[in-house]
């Protein structure tokens, strides 16, 4: 299957002369084949083994301010000029002259390697990862009531064409496996999670332990039994490495994001080359990190991935852009227009998103707070990008007291408000590490994102237990 | 109808495959959507969009099989089936896997489908979102507009098992939300309103256009509360979402796994006397009320909370037989590409007697809750751990004053339904698999400054 055209490019030249038919400035065909497999296992069985197929075409067509789009499974040329007239009349009403495209194609570049694609891993292979997770997980202690587990992997072939002549493909590998562990105890059950996912092939788990991770799940439902009530009220946080990328992902990466931007939506409008944030702090979002959840090689609107810096030692410098915004701006694209599959609208997303390391001591800014939270893991969480403040869960926190961690919290809510958290940002450790794999929601639309950070102390956050 | 015709056809021959020991569920449906988007009088996106595909779940010696493809023509649908055979193998056999069975329980026919909405026009959507924009600009000079929306789907679904279940099913509806942002000096506040509907002409655009502007004014200028224990009060809109963190404790799936916190606790006192609560999709007047739940069985009523006391969970067939009992008709499906799981399809907790204001005026120290956020990540339905982000009213000696923002609202959910005070009796059929009613909540922790 690698690098075969699932349509050939004269019959997209052909579908995007019928897509410009009505005046359109601009149109696009994006093609998706995708193979996917997932297995779950509960309650110490392998409950089911599900196979998709999922393959299509989204044509948009821009004409002015408005954007038609239609989509289709059926990928004869019959079916793509079909759907390519339904969304060059949603774009208007006009009529247009002949339109002749030549696509030009692009090189392929493949930025995680990738050994073994799972369509060539056997079912097998896939079902005993579960198995020796359950194993793992259950052999942690008696105390261990319930695992579930899942197994996915998809393999997903694009193709984007568009009427400025551009014709770029992309093969795009993902496996992951997540497990979540309940413990019981004399104080009622506790849960415990943990996951991984890479853009590499099948190859990864002879890298990655699975047991291991089955058994730090186990560990921290086994914690939490214990723990008591989290604080209320507004404290020091420190946030261990690789646990809290996910809330400069949501609570700052959004804001910079051109499409929310243009509408004022954004605290971060009109900041750019302004101080937006304690100088320790440059935040980066990188679609070419070899591996990461994140990665691609090129965007699902054909621009290649790169490293953009977002806020450097502070200072906004740039913002994220896909096709649409970038035109309206006169500027380069940054790799950042995706989209969930054939049949969604791409918008700007990030990909891999993280503060790079300090300087400090990871231990040192644990020793230097007197009374405060230690989060060893942050669950998911929302933001208002238009105020930036933010809620995320705390799926395992200890008390800080007397620069020692000491006594395991239940979960709660932690909340606090973006650009606030990255001007409080005062202690930046050198232990810089990539978090789990994360899938980030945006106007209904999922697509898997990284994110990452060293250990940090951000001055005050409120903490949303019931202990005064 | 000749879509839903079509689709059993396909179901039928799926089904017709079966071999000798095998088991076979083949689930079909085709949706259509319309997604309008304005911006500032313009449309700024217009999707035209048909989804279809086939589902078939295979079972052979308790062990499970499933695939999907998002197309229907015959290779595709043959390569499904060849594809769920295969996966087969690697199950591990379940004595209590199965399909669900006809259980004799009547269907009670929903007015699901409205053909004034299939013959609605195209230019008739965009003037409704771009109305329900320029409605909303009106309300406030304070108001920004950061887009309007009209949205309808149209489903059509078959379904056929070998083991006597055929049913087809189809169902449209629509709605418009716009969402706001309001701007004084500094700051910013953002809010929404919507309007839902089987057709159009349901739709109230003036009161969408009012609460988008309301949500977003009404936060200006609030203060960061300081911590304390305090009494709730909960927008009916609020209570609609944490009535849906009920639902997955009365889980039959989550129970038979000892994963519901009310595992052991049927004919036991779960809740304050005042609390019923219901599934009842029979109900016309919920959203999601249907006829038949995702396995095929007639939808009904269950009364899961009775006075305080736990009286069923919810169970499809596959949980039912694992604990013992009969389906309740609460199979969901979430379209072709999964299994069907377990969940309530339209909750509703009794009302009360009196509205809101006088809910309020009965309270000395307390919030009016009106938006909650952070409630997937707050909140722990498994050890019944409760926080969330929240924004409201404060409420002092029964009078509502200031608003109040940057704060959590915390406590358990065991505790949660012991501490319920009062329930209103201002019942809103919202968008949500439950109903909203405002809801009076004591000794819940509020953490702020």
């Amino acid at each position: 299957m690698a690098g075969h055209d699932v349509v050939e490019s004269d019959v997209l030249e052909r579908v995007l002369g019928t897509a410009m038919r009505t005046g359109g400035e601009f149109a696009e065909v994006f093609i998706e084949d995708k193979r996917s497999t997932m297995a779950g296992l509960d309650d110490g069985r392998i409950e089911q083994v599900t196979s998709g197929r999922d393959r299509g075409a989204g044509i948009r067509v821009i004409k002015g301010d408005t954007t038609g789009f239609a989509h289709t499974a059926d990928l004869s040329e019959a079916g793509l000029r079909s759907a390519a007239e339904a969304a060059a009349a949603a774009a208007s009403q006009g009529t247009g002259g002949e339109n002749i495209v030549a696509l030009t194609r692009q090189l392929e570049r493949r930025v995680s390697p990738v050994e073994r694609f799972a369509d060539q891993v056997s079912k097998t292979e896939k079902v005993a990862l579960l198995q020796r997770v359950d194993e793992a997980a259950r052999g942690s202690g008696g105390s261990i009531v319930q695992v579930s587990a899942g197994y996915a992997d998809s393999r997903k072939r694009i193709m984007i064409a568009n009427t400025h002549g551009l014709l770029a493909s992309d093969e795009q590998a993902r496996q992951s496996v997540r497990i979540s562990v309940v413990a019981n105890g004399d104080a009622g059950m506790q849960t415990g999670f943990q996951s991984t996912g890479h853009t590499f092939g099948f190859e990864m788990f002879d890298r990655i332990d699975v047991e291991e991770l089955a058994r730090d799940a186990a560990r921290q439902a086994l914690v939490k039994l214990g723990a008591r009530p989290a604080p209320s009220g507004t404290m020091p946080v420190v946030i261990k490495r690789g646990s809290g990328g996910v809330l400069f992902h949501e609570a700052c990466g959004h804001g910079l994001e051109a499409d929310l931007i243009a509408k004022g939506g954004s605290v971060y409008r009109g900041k750019q080359g302004e101080v937006v944030a304690s100088p320790l702090v440059t935040l980066v979002d990188d679609g070419t990190m070899s591996g990461e959840w994140g990665a691609i090689g090129i965007d699902d609107e054909g621009h290649p991935s790169q490293y953009n810096v977002l806020i450097e030692d502070g200072i906004l410098t740039d913002y994220m852009w896909d096709y649409l915004r970038a035109r309206n701006e006169g500027r380069k694209q940054s790799g950042n227009g995706r989209r969930q599959s054939y049949m969604h609208l791409p918008m700007v997303r990030m990909t891999n998103t993280f503060v790079l390391n300090g300087t400090e001591e990871p231990d040192d800014i644990v020793r230097d707070t007197e009374h405060g939270v230690y989060v060893a893991k942050l669950g998911g969480g929302s933001v208002n990008t238009a105020t930036g403040d933010f809620v995320f869960g705390m799926t395992e926190a200890y008390l800080i007291e007397n620069g020692e961690i000491t006594e395991p919290l239940r979960e709660g809510n932690l909340l606090g408000n973006g650009p606030q958290v990255l001007r409080d940002i005062d202690l930046l450790g050198n232990d810089f590490a990539m978090g789990n794999p994360g899938t980030c929601g945006k106007d209904g639309q999922g697509v898997p994102v990284g994110d990452g950070q060293p250990t940090l102390r951000v001055k005050a956050l409120t903490i949303g237990g019931t202990a005064a | 109808m000749t879509g839903t015709v079509e689709l059993q056809a396909i179901a039928d021959r799926v089904v017709a495959m079966a071999q000798h020991g095998e088991h076979i569920e083949a689930f079909v449906s085709r949706d259509a959507e319309t997604d309008i988007r304005i911006y500032e009088g313009q449309v700024e996106h217009f999707v035209a969009a048909q989804t279809e595909g086939v589902g078939i779940r295979v079972i052979r010696d308790g062990r499970t099989g499933f695939a999907y493809a998002g197309v229907l023509d015959e290779t595709a649908v043959a390569e499904v089936l060849a594809e769920a055979r295969d996966n087969v193998r690697f199950g591990t056999p379940d004595e209590w896997a199965g399909l669900a069975e006809p259980d004799g329980v009547d269907v009670i026919d929903q007015d699901l489908w409205s053909e004034a909405l299939a013959e609605y026009t195209t230019d008739g959507k965009i003037a409704l979102a771009k109305e329900l924009e320029r409605l909303t600009l009106a309300v406030d000079p304070r108001i920004r507009v950061d887009d309007a929306n009209y949205a309808d789907v149209a489903s059509e679904s078959a379904v056929a098992t070998t083991t006597g279940i055929r049913r087809t099913g189809r169902e449209n509806g629509c709605y418009v939300v716009v969402s706001t942002l309001a701007d004084d000096g500094d700051e910013t506040q953002t809010g929404f309103g919507f309007s839902v509907g089987r057709s159009p002409s349901e739709f109230d655009l003036a009161k969408a256009a009012n609460e988008a502007s309301d949500r977003a004014t009404r936060l200006l200028g609030a203060t960061k509360p300081s911590t304390k224990r305090t009494t709730v009060v909960l927008d009916p809109y609020i209570t609609a979402s944490f009535l849906g963190i009920i639902s997955s404790t009365l889980n039959g799936e989550s129970v038979a796994k000892g994963r519901s916190l009310f595992k052991d606790r049927l004919d036991e006192s779960v809740a304050s006397s005042i609390v019923t609560l219901i599934d009842d999709p029979t109900n016309p007047k919920a959203y999601t009320a249907t006829d038949l739940d995702g396995e095929g069985l007639a939808a009904r009523r269950n009364v899961l909370i009775d006075a305080g006391v736990l009286n069923k969970f919810v169970h499809s067939s596959y949980s039912a037989r694992r604990v013992g009992t009969k389906s309740t008709g609460n199979a969901i499906r979430g379209g072709f590409k999964g299994t069907p799981g377990v969940g309530c399809l339209a909750l509703q907790l009794m009302p009360g007697q009196r509205d809101q204001n006088a809910l309020i005026a009965d309270v000395d120290d307390g919030v009016l809750i009106q938006s909650v956020s952070g409630l997937h990540s707050g909140v722990n339905a498994i050890s019944g751990d409760f926080s969330a982000g929240a924004s409201g009213l404060s409420i002092s000696k029964g009078q509502v004053g200031g608003p109040i923002r940057e704060f959590t609202i915390a406590s358990t959910l065991q505790r949660m339904l012991h501490d319920v005070v009062e329930i209103g009796n201002d019942v809103d059929w919202l968008p949500m698999r439950a109903a909203g009613v405002s809801l009076v909540i004591r000794d819940v922790t509020m953490s702020g400054t």
